[in-house]
């Protein structure tokens, strides 16, 4: 399956399915599936580098929360890779939650990947991507407008 | 129809740049998608999910777009603008549903992008209106005229759309979602048969803030919500959702279609480890970044600030004397209008449901003329309410003769609200493509049976809701009489049930009566159950109260006798 990454430099590591890694987690290369407990990653994700979340199908979205969990809660900052039903119409929501690298055969996939932080130049909502939501831009606006700020 | 309107200031909340920015955007990888899909790139089953939460489903005969009314408010100039669209894209009219949402029901695929850019141009879109994600929210359709508003919903609605919109965890869930929010003790949006409902109330303190209900639904399995939170402050609702969604997202049932919504999530795991879950994942949340600063939460909620009503008299003569004079107009001012916040203003139903049409159907000239009445008589501003009508919300007394006048003209005068015509109805079997039976053709049957308003207004409130399929789209559970159609190889039969309600504090899933009857006898059904409660009533007994009082015996015996 390619590897799609936005930086170009996806890891090469073979990551252990989680049942096995558990038994040597040391290996810093770790796939789950989206029913595992990310929240079991807490002590390690310092040492991880790469963890693969699975979409068993493109519709079934929970690793979208495992990933927002790694991020936001555990701090894990190495790569997060996304397989399984990847298609390139979810990269908007995949790199928001914090994917970065992604197993997909679709065609035309890498070049959706480079113009997809930029299919959407306004956000409503806080995520992993450190894009400040409309929300927010309003309220500074609003405070360079304001005499009294 | 006039070609120039004057500029006219709205009181609900107006779109910036950031807003249209966002919405352009949409429509803009909407229309790839769309020629994607026509070069055969995506196949159907990728592309349904793209399509879906853009509004556009594959039904019977053609797509049908589902427009978002968000809380079901809308300017003149919007109602005009989807009069155009209905007229430019489709046939010329379009079906107001439950949810408060349009829908368009011959739309085709290539115009669907130029129809969603048309909507854009009045700050309109149809996203997330299908799709298993955060639906449309709903609110109550008086929010912001209400005689009994603790606080205008839409506020929260519009925080609560703009959060959920493009929710990039949120976007995959198990099954739809759907939330909505009254500001009144007396429930008009029915909050306890929504996977959240939230209700605004003041405590002992003075502090306003939400009751959290969840995992209420209709459907196939109706159940009435759980409340997880008593009281949640407002200015953490945001967080207090986000948490809800993400166990539901994590937890929630994928191995089967229908078991998938939140209700039977909590229904599984009980309420109390619901709350568990929840109140968790909360407290890790909380004080981040989805806190409501107060700046947000004014700023949203000034767009909202009532209109500016000029003082009008409260008592008029020329209304006293018509409704001597005119019997029909004394009726309407029974049925179609109710007490408004402000002495001197009332709110105005129009009624999308005369005597043996559609409900909920309104042709493109009635909507410009809606639109019309409502820039002469009410601000500007009209909205959908979910039992399919269309308010008026601020309406002068003084000029209720001349409003009823003109939505007589539009054929919207029928003085039955809340009556036994003012039936919900889905599309049911002439355009949905999940449906076991027909709907509207039923809901036709009854409504031109009981066309006589004098013997409407004598049998008083009575709520018929009439689902095509156990999907229940028109919310048969919580009809006073419910009507679920069903398929018994292959013949079209209809289930009775009585006693559902969705008032608050009496919310109630009705109960079947007995056998399914064959569509030529739903209405001597019904006319055998309201003569059954014509001579059980008591004083100012309502249908659903006497039932309650009675019990379904008598009823079922009489209407077993007459079919």
């Amino acid at each position: 399956m390619p590897l799609f990454s936005e930086t170009g430099s996806a890891t090469i590591l073979e990551p252990l399915p989680f049942a096995e890694w558990q038994q040597r987690p040391a290996w810093p290369a770790v796939s789950l599936a989206n029913t595992d407990p990310v929240e079991d990653l807490a002590p390690h994700v310092g040492r991880l580098r790469l963890i693969v979340l699975s979409f068993p199908k493109f519709s079934d979205g929970r690793a979208y929360s495992q990933a927002r969990l790694l991020r936001g809660r555990l701090g894990y900052a190495g790569e997060l890779r996304a397989t399984g039903g990847v298609l390139q119409d979810q990269l908007p929501f995949m790199l928001r939650c914090g994917f970065d690298s992604f197993e997909s055969d679709q065609k035309g996939f890498g070049e959706a990947l480079a113009k997809a932080r930029t299919l959407f130049s306004v956000v409503y909502q806080p995520a992993e991507d450190d894009r400040a939501p409309a929300s927010l831009l309003r309220l500074s606006r609003h405070k360079v407008l304001s005499p009294r700020a | 129809m006039p070609d120039t309107h004057f500029y006219r200031p709205t009181h609900f909340y107006q779109y910036d740049d950031y807003d249209r920015t966002l919405v352009s955007e949409r429509v803009e990888q909407f229309r790839d998608q769309v020629r994607r899909r026509i070069a055969g790139e995506l196949t159907e089953e990728q592309f349904k999910p793209l399509r879906l939460t853009n509004g556009l489903y594959l039904q019977l005969h053609a797509y049908m777009l589902r427009i978002a009314i968000p809380y079901g408010t809308l300017s003149s100039r919007q109602l005009r603008k989807l009069a155009d669209i209905s007229r430019k894209y489709d046939r010329g009219y379009g079906h107001f549903t439950t949810r408060q949402n349009l829908q368009l029901n011959w739309i085709k695929l290539e115009d669907a992008p130029d129809a969603l850019a048309a909507l854009a141009e009045v700050d309109m879109h149809a996203m997330q209106t299908s799709g298993n994600c955060i639906r449309n929210v709903t609110a109550d359709h008086y929010a912001g005229a209400a005689i009994d508003e603790i606080e205008d919903p839409r506020i929260w609605c519009e925080i609560v759309r703009q959060w959920s919109t493009l929710h990039p965890e949120f976007s995959f869930l198990p099954r739809k979602f759907k939330i909505a929010i009254t500001g009144s003790p007396n429930d008009r949006a029915a909050v306890r048969v929504h996977d959240i409902g939230l209700r605004l109330w003041a405590n002992e303190a003075g502090d306003v803030g939400f009751e959290v209900i969840v995992g209420g639904g209709l459907g196939r399995t109706p159940m009435i919500g759980k409340t997880l939170r008593e009281f949640l402050p407002r200015d953490e609702l945001l967080a207090y959702l986000e948490a809800t969604l993400r166990v539901y997202n994590r937890y929630g049932r994928r191995d089967n279609l229908y078991k998938a919504r939140i209700k039977i999530l909590v229904h599984e795991i009980g309420a109390e480890k619901m709350r568990e879950e929840v109140e968790a994942e909360y407290a890790a949340i909380k004080d981040g970044a989805l806190k409501l600063p107060a700046e947000t939460i004014e700023a949203i909620a000034r767009q909202f600030a009532p209109p500016p009503l000029p003082h009008r008299p409260a008592v008029v003569a020329e209304v006293e004397g018509l409704k001597l004079d005119d019997r029909e107009f004394a009726l309407w001012l029974k049925s179609n209008v109710a007490p408004h916040r402000m002495a001197g203003y009332r709110i105005v139903t129009a009624s999308l449901k005369p005597a043996g049409a559609p409900p909920g159907d309104a042709s493109a000239v009635q909507m410009e003329g809606v639109a019309d009445i409502a820039d002469a008589y009410s601000q500007g501003e009209i909205r959908v309410s979910h039992e399919q009508n269309l308010i008026l919300p601020h309406v002068a007394v003084e000029d209720l003769p001349a409003v009823w006048r003109a939505l007589g003209r539009l054929g919207f005068a029928e003085a039955n609200v809340g009556k036994i015509t003012d039936i919900i109805a889905c599309p049911g079997l002439d355009y949905c493509a999940l449906a076991n039976a027909r709907s509207i053709p039923v809901a036709q049957r009854i409504s031109n049976h009981f066309a006589e308003l004098a013997r409407q207004h004598d049998i008083g409130d009575l709520k018929i809701k009439i689902s095509g399929c156990i999907n229940a789209c028109g919310h048969h559970h919580v009809g006073h009489i419910g009507i679920l159609g069903v398929d018994k190889n292959g013949v079209e039969l209809y289930q009775l049930s009585l006693g559902g309600d969705v008032d608050f504090g009496k919310t109630a899933i009705g109960a079947i009566l007995g056998p399914a009857v064959t569509a030529d006898k739903v209405v001597e059904a019904v006319d055998a159950m309201v003569a059954t409660y014509l001579d059980n009533r008591g004083d100012g007994e309502r249908f659903v109260d006497t039932y309650r009082r009675i019990g379904a015996q008598p009823f079922k015996e009489r209407v077993y006798a007459a079919v």
